[in-house]
């Protein structure tokens, strides 16, 4: 019967988790008057730190998963005669899917786990226990910011990482393999809609960096403040917010484009 | 301040009796009881910290020192009882009374907990910064007086990590002192010290109380170091306070669990051990 219990103390603990979370995120989102003077050379900050130093990462993976998918994508619709499609595939794809999920995926293991870590270790040494002494709370001076730089950075990375990608394409199949230029864009323009397809990927997005970053600011505020507590923690962050976002795309893709 | 004028100053105070300190108290624990999980901690404790004086908690490691500064400062809720600050009961009070209560005391940790990210000038500077709307040049005066004070004015470019462990502590002692708290608690501000800076700590913490008028709380397991600064002395075990008074009061005493922890010994009434089973029962196990 050992599994019985074990599976209840691992719901209970599931459910405590998510309950600390929540609190985490409404403390840092609705607690206290927020003091915009304050909080916004902070914020800025934290979009640097997260967002502006995750960048050459992004346009690098953008560029070449771009030109993968045109070589991918080339070798298949030259088959049935339809390599002017290229465009179409290679944009829709980005700004569908690969945008928003692979951005959210690199996030995490850039962004995600350095702000478990950073937070974890300022747990461990009494810093955040020595801000509440000092009458400030750590919720909105050390997670509110670096919480609102993950939601605005993460939709502009990912909108950046589909430019750069379908640069990639375009570099790919029109300079290398030869697809007429002309219908690579403007077959590229008529099928590409802006609700369907681009506001559709930035609000899943959107969601993915609210997620990410949430799991990231618990991980850390949440660490067994020890070496060995903040390592596992910043492993956590980064294999939960995957699944989450792996999870949610699906959802998320079978809402939009479901029917 | 040399050793026989801190007698002098000691002898001065005591021409009013230690037992009218005890009448006006800065903070006060009536009947705590506090348990973590299932360990009791503190059973039924009530304790008085005087106001303008240094008062001592001693006692063995673990036996929740810290947890009893936390208790003061409202990081850590007892399970009955109360905890008075300037007649404020923290376990009663709303966040914002907690955090306004929290602006007039001051905490320095083990670890000295300067942010690592700022220089020490902007670690002394954020207390301030957070919470008054004073001009950058009133911020500089102040934040270097505060350095002065710890000896530290010369290093206020550096980053935490380039100042060793006794200047880390005054660096975080001035950060602690940068908005004139009322009453100020030290966790252990003697560990881990060479004899310099200990001395120079033992020094800082006497001259503050004096020139600032707060009440200190000083919890440490030096003996030595805590009688030469205290001018009351709490000593805890077993869940309780076991001893308590003056220097000359605990010196004098009969009880013989003081007088073990005064000599250091590590066998008599107080256990060494934490609780185990027989180290026999232990040892045969496969
Ligand atoms: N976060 C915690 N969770 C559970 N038990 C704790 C925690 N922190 C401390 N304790 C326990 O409380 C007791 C008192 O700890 P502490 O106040 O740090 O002791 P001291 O400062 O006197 O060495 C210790 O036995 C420790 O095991
Ligand atoms: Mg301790």
């Amino acid at each position: 019967m050992d599994w019985l219990q074990n599976l209840g103390k691992g719901t209970l603990s599931s459910f405590a988790a998510i309950g600390r979370a929540t609190y985490l995120l409404f403390g840092a989102l609705f607690g206290g008057k927020p003091n915009f003077k304050k909080a916004f050379p902070l914020l800025i900050k934290q979009i640097h730190v997260v967002g502006v130093q995750s960048l050459v990462l992004i346009l690098v993976s953008g560029l070449f998963i771009g030109m993968v998918l045109a070589l991918q994508g080339y070798t298949v619709l030259i088959d049935y005669g339809a390599e002017d499609s290229l465009g179409p595939m290679v944009s829709l794809a980005l700004l569908r899917e690969l945008g928003p999920v692979v951005t959210a995926l690199l996030f995490a293991g850039r962004a995600g786990s350095a702000l478990t870590a950073e937070i974890g270790l300022m747990k461990a040494t009494e810093q955040l226990t020595s801000l509440e002494m000092m009458a400030v709370d750590p919720l909105r001076r050390i997670v509110a910011p670096r919480f609102w730089a993950g939601v605005i950075s993460m939709p502009l990375l990912a909108i950046m990482f589909s430019s750069v990608g379908i640069l990639g394409g375009h570099i790919v199949g029109v300079e290398w393999l030869g697809v007429d230029q002309g219908s690579f864009w403007s077959i590229m323009q008529a099928s590409v809609d802006f609700t369907d397809d681009i506001l559709n990927g930035v609000i899943k997005s959107i969601v993915f960096a609210f997620v990410v970053t949430w799991i990231a600011l618990f991980r850390g505020y949440d660490a067994v403040p020890t070496s060995e507590g903040i390592s596992q923690a910043t492993t956590q962050t980064v294999v939960q917010a995957s699944l989450a976002v792996l999870g949610l795309d699906f959802v998320l893709t079978a809402l939009m484009f479901g029917n | 301040m040399s050793e026989s004028e801190l007698r002098l100053t000691s002898q001065l105070e005591n021409s009013e009796q230690p037992s009218d300190w005890l009448k006006s108290p800065h903070v006060e624990l009536k009947n705590v009881t506090f348990s973590r999980g299932d360990r009791l901690i503190y059973d039924n404790m009530s304790m008085i910290f005087p106001k303008g004086k240094v008062t001592a908690i001693m006692g063995p490691s673990g036996i929740g020192k810290t947890t009893l500064l936390r208790l003061i400062g409202g990081q850590l809720y007892p399970d009955s009882g109360e905890i008075l600050v300037n007649g404020h009961n923290i376990p009663s009070l709303s966040r914002s009374e907690l955090y306004k209560v929290r602006e007039t005391m001051s905490m320095l940790f083990q670890s000295g907990a300067l942010f690592t990210e700022m220089t020490v000038f902007d670690n002394v500077a954020f207390p301030i910064r957070e919470h008054t709307k004073l001009p950058e040049d009133i911020i500089r005066t102040m934040v270097l007086m505060k350095l002065e004070a710890v000896g530290l004015r010369g290093a206020h470019s550096l980053m935490p990590n380039e100042l060793s462990g006794g200047m880390a502590r005054r660096a975080a002692l001035a950060r602690s002192i940068a908005l004139d708290p009322e009453l100020i608690m030290y966790d252990e501000p003697f560990v881990g010290q060479d004899p310099i800076s200990m001395g120079v700590l033992v020094r800082l913490i006497r001259d503050l109380n004096q020139s600032l008028n707060l009440s200190s709380i000083v919890v440490s397991h030096d003996v030595t170091e805590v009688m030469s600064i205290a001018d009351y002395i709490y000593i805890v075990a077993d869940k309780r306070v076991i001893g308590h008074g003056t220097k000359e009061q605990l010196l004098a005493s009969e009880s013989p669990l003081v007088q073990q922890f005064l000599r250091g010994e590590s066998d008599g009434p107080v256990p060494f051990h934490y609780n185990a089973q027989p180290i026999k029962q232990d040892l045969m196990q496969d």
